[in-house]
């Protein structure tokens, strides 16, 4: 097997580490596929607990959700510094994208308690648990990204990175991209088109 | 090697610049803008068409652009977009079984 600037490549002469990370994105398409089509056909059930436009504050996930597109760019930024060998670009870019992405999760924390005080818990309604489901599990592909990207942060600051720097940094950036390409879907499904 | 130098080789490989990942992030700004300005606006029987057209056009350019599909080796596009056609297809099925469609 040989290895190249993008790490170990099978007799495909594409990198391994790479193929099998797209692979796992694509079954992660059909996990979300199922969450958010069990939402949308439990939207309207709502059984006495609050409706979806009596507690979505649009202006607020507006902002989550700019701050998560955000987010993109400085990961993008990031890979494109750890390809040029710029360490300390790299590290300062991997750092705002896990700012950002915790502020993006620090708004959902709050959004979900919002919403439980106007009544909405995750057994209210069929509604509620859709919701809280959906949105839970995309928030802890967020914080999962998060420690990912933390712990990439101190492994580079010790240099003891496995396999190629930027191979890494770049799988890293695929994991944060798919969770933003899943909210800009789950933003428009959930939040934008009314039931 | 130069910084320039350095870009243009990282330019080769990845197909885009940091001012073109700016100018993209831009213009993924500037959509979600307008998709949030279709909940104030009454767009008529547009709304929804809009709205899920720019929902792809964000997500074909995060794809395309930020995870560098478009540049990359076209496996990796099969792999994922296999994925998303699987997923799309069976939940759609899934969907119209419950006449989810024709509500």
């Amino acid at each position: 097997m040989a290895e190249t600037a993008h790490g170990h490549v099978g007799s495909t002469g594409i990198s391994n580490v790479k193929l099998g990370m797209w692979a796992f994105l694509g079954s992660e398409c059909l996990l979300f596929g199922g969450l958010i089509s069990t939402y949308m056909l439990y939207r309207g059930r709502v059984t006495g607990g609050p409706r979806p436009s009596q507690i979505f504050d649009i202006p607020f996930t507006s902002v989550s959700s700019f701050v998560l597109l955000m987010s993109s760019l400085t990961m993008v930024l990031a890979v494109s510094a750890a390809h040029k060998d710029d360490d300390r670009k790299t590290n300062l870019w991997l750092t705002v994208t896990a700012l950002l992405g915790a502020t993006f999760v620090g708004g959902q924390v709050y959004e979900f308690t919002a919403f439980y005080k106007e009544g909405l818990g995750f057994s209210t309604s069929l509604f509620g648990s859709s919701f809280y489901t959906l949105t839970g599990f995309h928030g802890v592909h967020v914080t999962v990204g998060i420690i990912m990207l933390m712990s990439l942060v101190g492994i580079l600051k010790r240099s003891s990175v496995p396999g190629k720097k930027a191979e890494v940094v770049e799988m890293v950036g695929l994991y944060w991209h798919f969770v933003d390409i899943v909210w800009i879907i789950i933003f428009t499904l959930v939040y934008l088109i009314p039931v | 090697m130069s910084t320039e130098t350095v870009e243009t080789t990282h330019q080769k490989e990845h197909g885009m610049s940091d001012a073109g990942y700016i100018r993209i992030a831009l213009i993924l700004a500037a959509i979600t803008a307008l998709e949030v300005a279709t909940y104030y606006v009454d767009f008529g029987p547009l709304f929804l068409p809009a709205l899920l057209i720019m929902m792809a056009i964000k997500f074909v350019m995060v794809v395309s652009y930020f995870m560098h599909l478009k540049f990359d080796n076209k496996v990796f596009s099969f792999l994922f977009y296999a994925g998303l056609v699987l997923a799309v297809g069976v939940y759609a099925a899934f969907l119209a079984t419950f006449h989810f469609f024709i509500r």
